[in-house]
């Protein structure tokens, strides 16, 4: 399947999983979604026949509540049916609200509470370098999230153990639950911040599949250093009614809505 | 037997140790590996050993996440950075997910002594309880710790050990005591009442049997260095067997042995008592202070005479008078 084609299945079955279950975080699930579907479409060595494949690239959803995004391409991957989004949040199935390591094929790190998956990647990668592995780790930050103490944290632990093999996604939408991102508590300038922690910085536009995949082949090509992609986004992208509102941050479309969303999603690619 | 020798100088020893038996041990410290002693296993395994900086939260997802790729992982700070400052990525990262991490939390509880009541974490105990599926072991000399280590790098999944600073007088087999799930050892058998432990106490268990040896009476000793799972037949048989329970703990009454000895009370059929006595001693839901650590605990209630006494009143008051305390 082409990457763009899989990025609109994802934004369906994205919107369909928190449409079915009433709730559920639709804004920073659409924004990420294109880097997602680059990852797990065309650069990672991940399959659902050895999901865990001690070689394996790994990928962690720092930004927990994009659980349906993650959901969607371990769905379009083959790791469970797609079916299995309708379950997503509801009571006796796997799909957790945020992703669930123990009872999920494919998740590699639980995550939701925010702050904490960039550091599980950076125990990922040292090990890696230590043990001479050579898979690399993905991770996918929200902005909103870079005010967490801990993220920095993280992020001098990897410049400090020189962790060449993590590229860390920073989903830049501008937008938190309470607002524009720097009303409510401003991590800006990010690139400048993250330069200063000793990463090596790009930014792109995080919907344009080319610049991902250029950012991706940059930050293979990077050694002693951590990459971290700053990517400016759309936060609820391909639904227009959602788009750049940060209400949708975490509210569920009615079902004129969900109609619409799907119209628009189809529409669009 | 007799000798004294500080629980965290048997860590670094028995991580050593350990170190050579499984290739995928990993140890991480955040800039205490002297105080903790994980500098000894860095000295033999300096690849595998991991300085995480003064940075406890990162260090405990850092340990998740090398755990994801089959390792087993010991983080070790001292308790109030380790249980305290870290709890929510304990409670996420390492046990919601059962990562196999286990913390070893060295300077725990009032004996840290002069550093104050910022370092004396009096609350460990009861937070990692709380959490489920963690096991959370308190052992008592530097047999235990070494055979609580031991146990923990057998067992498939996160593990909370518990240690002082100070050295205790050693009465467990370095190489030889076995530790297992619901660990408590009756060390001495007697009837008038029990003193459970966990932690620095044996010395103060035994002074309190003594006391009550000198009057013609006789206390069971019961050594409890696993809290989680508590093993429930032991305090089930000391309310059944014994007039009353006494624990203690370096850790506040509230979370600890005292609060997991008195739910297994109110839940366990108990045949001739019931309430059954139970009396407390440990931090008196307070903070601690500076002080030597001999002096702190004498002021905290750690004091055999002061025990027995409590027994005493509470088995037979009408016997205080003629009691030699």
């Amino acid at each position: 399947m082409e990457t763009k084609d899989f990025a609109k299945n994802m934004r369906k079955l994205i919107v369909e999983a928190i449409y079915n279950s009433g709730s559920g975080h639709p804004g920073g699930s659409l924004s990420c979604a294109d880097i997602v579907a680059v990852l797990f479409n065309e650069e990672m060595n991940k399959s659902c026949e050895c999901p865990n494949d001690p070689d394996r690239d790994r990928f962690v959803m720092s930004k927990g509540h994009a659980a349906a995004t993650l959901y969607s391409a371990l769905a379009l991957k083959g790791f469970f049916p797609p079916e299995e989004m309708k379950t997503f949040r509801k009571i006796g199935g796997r799909l957790e609200g945020h992703p669930d390591m123990k009872n999920i094929p494919g998740v590699d790190m639980s995550t939701g509470s925010l702050g904490q998956g960039i550091s599980a990647s950076c125990g990922m990668a040292v090990y890696g370098k230590k043990a001479g592995k050579n898979y690399r780790v993905y991770t996918v930050m929200g902005d909103g999230e870079l005010e967490e103490g801990q993220c920095w944290e993280a992020f001098m632990f990897a410049a400090h153990y020189k962790l060449d093999n993590l590229c860390v996604f920073i989903d830049f939408n501008g937008l938190q639950i309470d607002g524009e991102i720097t009303k409510v508590m401003s991590p800006l300038p990010i690139p400048e911040k993250m330069k200063a922690f000793g990463f090596n910085v790009i930014e792109i536009n995080g919907h344009d599949l080319d610049e991902i995949r250029a950012a991706l082949k940059n930050a293979k090509e990077t050694k002693g250093m951590p990459t971290a992609v700053v990517c400016h986004t759309v936060k609820g992208k391909g639904v227009s009614f959602m788009e750049n509102v940060a209400s949708w941050h975490g509210t569920a479309p009615n079902k004129e809505q969900y109609e619409q969303a799907i119209k628009e999603i189809e529409a669009n690619g | 037997m007799a000798d004294m020798k500080a629980q965290r100088d048997a860590y670094g020893e028995v991580i050593a140790e350990l170190g050579k038996k499984y290739p995928n041990m990993y140890v991480l410290d955040a800039d205490l590996t002297k105080s903790t002693k994980t500098a000894t296993f860095k000295k033999e395994f300096p690849e595998r050993h991991i300085n995480c900086g003064i940075a406890e939260g990162n260090m405990m997802a850092v340990a998740a996440g090398i755990a994801t790729c089959g390792n087993i992982v010991f983080a070790s700070s001292f308790a109030m950075f380790a249980a305290g400052r870290a709890y929510e990525q304990i409670r996420n990262s390492v046990c919601y997910a059962h990562n196999n991490v286990k913390i070893v939390a060295t300077h725990a509880g009032l004996t840290v002594g002069e550093d104050g009541a910022t370092h004396q974490c009096l609350e460990d105990l009861g937070l990692m309880r709380s959490i489920p599926g963690m096991v959370v072991l308190a052992p008592s000399d530097a047999g235990s710790t070494k055979a609580a280590c031991r146990f923990a790098a057998e067992y498939d999944g996160p593990v909370y050990i518990r240690l002082g600073r100070l050295p205790l007088t050693c009465f467990n087999d370095e190489q030889n005591y076995k530790f297992g799930l619901e660990q408590a050892d009756v060390l001495m058998e007697g009837d008038f009442a029990t003193v459970m432990f966990c932690g620095p106490f044996y010395d103060l268990a035994m002074q309190v049997r003594e006391i009550f040896a000198n009057n013609g009476l006789n206390i069971r000793v019961v050594d409890v260095p696993c809290i989680k799972p508590i093993n429930r037949t032991v305090v089930k048989n000391a309310a059944n067997e014994t007039k009353a329970i006494v624990t203690i703990e370096d850790h506040n009454i509230y979370g600890g042995l005292g609060s997991a000895v008195a739910e297994a009370l109110a839940e366990e059929k108990i045949e001739n008592r019931n309430p059954v006595e139970l009396i407390r001693i440990g931090a008196q839901d307070r903070f601690g202070k500076s002080g030597s650590p001999k002096e702190l605990l004498a002021s905290y209630g750690f004091d055999a005479a002061a025990i027995a006494k409590k027994i005493v009143d509470t088995v037979c008051p009408e016997c205080a008078d003629k009691f030699k305390f």
